[in-house]
């Protein structure tokens, strides 16, 4: 059998190959390590971490939708030093490529939160998530803000030189002014898209079925709107795309690297098949043998339009 | 935990709308404790998107069984399955009931659909307990008995039994038996567990309830079913640290 390249670069980051877990959908890897090897798949992106531990929002924070689903968890998280001391140790010996998101309310807690983590070997890139829809304090107040996203990419580029990936909302008019703000500001790739702001009443207590009224709808549903916004960005900026947004399956994967991702994130697709990572691999593996692809790369843009 | 396809047996329904479906997945069977339960993906479409979390409620040479009601898509679809489906099936997830202290009256408090984790309960608890089962539900109709012990039954509408809430039928019972020899396992709508936690609590039982939230993946990567803690600042997560609380440690 001819021996296929799944391996893909973003910046000076190298993946074994293009799937990696988003945050947010596996937790620091503890729980979905029981069902699924990590050392298979191309990395791993941390829940957000915050300088301070952050409660979360009340329940219900989830609802299910037609083929997705909405929450509104509200970064909760253990904070920056007890990440440091409880979940790096564990995340070190995953054999993963670990990417660390980072969620915060101030530019200035960006940049500390990225300082301090840039002495951890064990981080290899950060993930800057300005995008969460279900905070009032922070996220989308930055995403949402083409100079902001600038501003923040900068500031965070300057102290550290591991690659930066800013992770960036589909809730705008046009995403492809971020991804140029981002590059602009230093980043090295983009991640598209986070969830969509949406909400769901139950019609006969005529009160929202989440407790934040609205919440990011997430799963299949917002497949299509996540490829288009990686092929505008694919098309306008030049800068490496993490696709993210309902991939549930190989052929999933396949169709947003046609659009223009170098790597995908698979995220709640986690919640229904924890093993799915290592069935998509799999997939994209089959898929270049009938295709006569010997490596994975050169599938990224290689639309045809 | 382990995610399994299992092989349907056979779905009963014991009475109007209540059904029993009946897995064989030997490993299931084997590592489960009562109150734990399973995440199941009723089919392979993605309508339901997500899986369905249930109790376990009886285990018997290899097979499991969930006890549910018809709500909804997911339950309807469960009700249709045949001898040799195959379903995809995460388990033995959560905390389930601690009842390995000393006391000799086990006292059931079941509402409705309630009654789904006490089988298996039962069957577990050591042969020299005294097990009582008080049962509620709105009408004579929606009392569900099976495989329950010693029942005692309340309804809302008077139809059978005590005229009232399954809560203050205990209430009116419970002097009967010795407190510090007692101990309570609940399960059901919040508004009754958040009674009963409310009674046992001021009166000093030793009381358990299993508690219920929509969820997704059922082993705490979601975030998604969290439960305030009365003991710390953080949520606690229906999923992992639940579903089966002191009553004293959750609020409803």
């Amino acid at each position: 059998m001819r021996s296929i390249d799944l391996s893909v670069k973003i910046g000076s980051l190298n993946l074994q190959n293009p799937i990696l877990l988003a945050s947010g959908t596996v937790g620091y890897g503890n729980e979905i390590s029981e069902y699924t090897d990590l050392t298979k798949i191309g990395g791993i992106v941390t829940k957000s971490v915050s300088l301070n531990p952050r409660k979360g929002n009340p329940p219900p924070r989830i609802t299910e939708t037609a083929s997705g689903m909405l929450n509104a968890i509200g970064l909760a998280n253990v904070g920056l030093e007890e990440f440091i001391k409880t979940k790096i140790p564990f995340l070190k010996n995953i054999g993963s490529t670990l990417i660390c998101n980072i969620a915060a309310s101030s530019i200035e807690e960006y940049v500390e939160c990225t300082r301090t983590l840039d002495f951890e070997d064990t981080v290899k890139a950060f993930e800057i998530n300005v995008s969460c829809p279900n905070v009032k304090d922070g996220g989308l107040i930055f995403g949402n803000d083409v100079k902001n996203v600038a501003i923040i990419t900068e500031k965070v580029r300057a102290v550290t030189s591991k690659p930066i990936i800013i992770k960036l909302s589909p809730n705008t008019a046009s995403i492809k002014e971020f991804a140029q703000a981002a590059k602009d500001g230093g980043a090295d790739a983009v991640s598209a898209i986070n969830t969509l702001v949406g909400t769901s009443f139950n019609i006969y207590t005529r009160k929202p079925k989440i407790k934040n009224i609205t919440g990011g709808l997430s799963g299949p549903a917002i497949k299509p709107v996540a490829l288009a916004k990686v092929l505008e960005i694919s098309r306008n900026v030049d800068i490496p795309i993490i696709g993210i947004g309902g991939i549930m399956s190989w052929q999933d994967a396949v169709e947003f690297m046609i659009c223009g991702a170098t790597a995908v994130q698979l995220g709640t697709v986690n919640f229904i098949n924890p093993n799915a990572s290592l069935e998509i691999i799999d997939g994209l593996k089959n898929y270049c043998l009938e295709t006569n692809l010997t490596k994975i790369s050169d599938l990224t843009a290689s639309f045809l339009i | 935990m382990i995610e399994k396809n299992g092989i349907v047996e056979e779905v009963i329904e014991i009475q109007n709308g209540v059904y029993i479906l009946r897995v064989k997945s030997q490993q299931i069977a084997d590592e489960v404790k009562p109150g734990q339960f399973c995440n199941i993906k009723v089919d392979d479409s993605l309508s339901p998107f997500l899986r369905r979390p249930f109790s376990v409620c009886d285990v018997e040479d290899g097979i499991i069984s969930f006890q549910f009601n018809l709500v909804g898509e997911g339950t309807r679809i469960l009700s249709k399955k045949k001898n040799g489906d195959v379903l995809n099936i995460i388990g033995p997830l959560g905390v389930g009931f601690d009842y390995s202290g000393i006391f000799e009256n086990a006292i059931i408090v079941a509402g409705g659909i309630g009654a789904a984790p006490f089988p298996l309960l039962i069957n577990e608890l050591n042969s020299t307990k005294n097990i009582i089962s008080f049962i509620g539900g709105r009408s004579q109709k929606d009392l569900i008995k099976y495989k329950l012990k010693n029942i005692v039954v309340s309804t809302d509408d008077g139809s059978e039994g005590f005229h009232g809430n399954v809560v203050q039928l205990l209430e009116s019972e419970i002097h009967k038996y010795d407190k510090v020899k007692t101990k309570i396992f609940a399960c059901g709508p919040n508004p009754m567990l958040r009674a009963l936690s409310k009674f046992t609590i001021e009166n000093g039982y030793n009381c358990e309830i299993s508690t219920e939230s929509v969820m997704a993946c059922g082993f705490g990567i979601c975030q998604g079913c969290n439960i305030e803690s009365v003991n710390s600042d953080r949520f606690l997560l229906v999923c992992k640290d639940g579903p089966v609380f002191k009553a004293e440690d959750v609020k409803l």
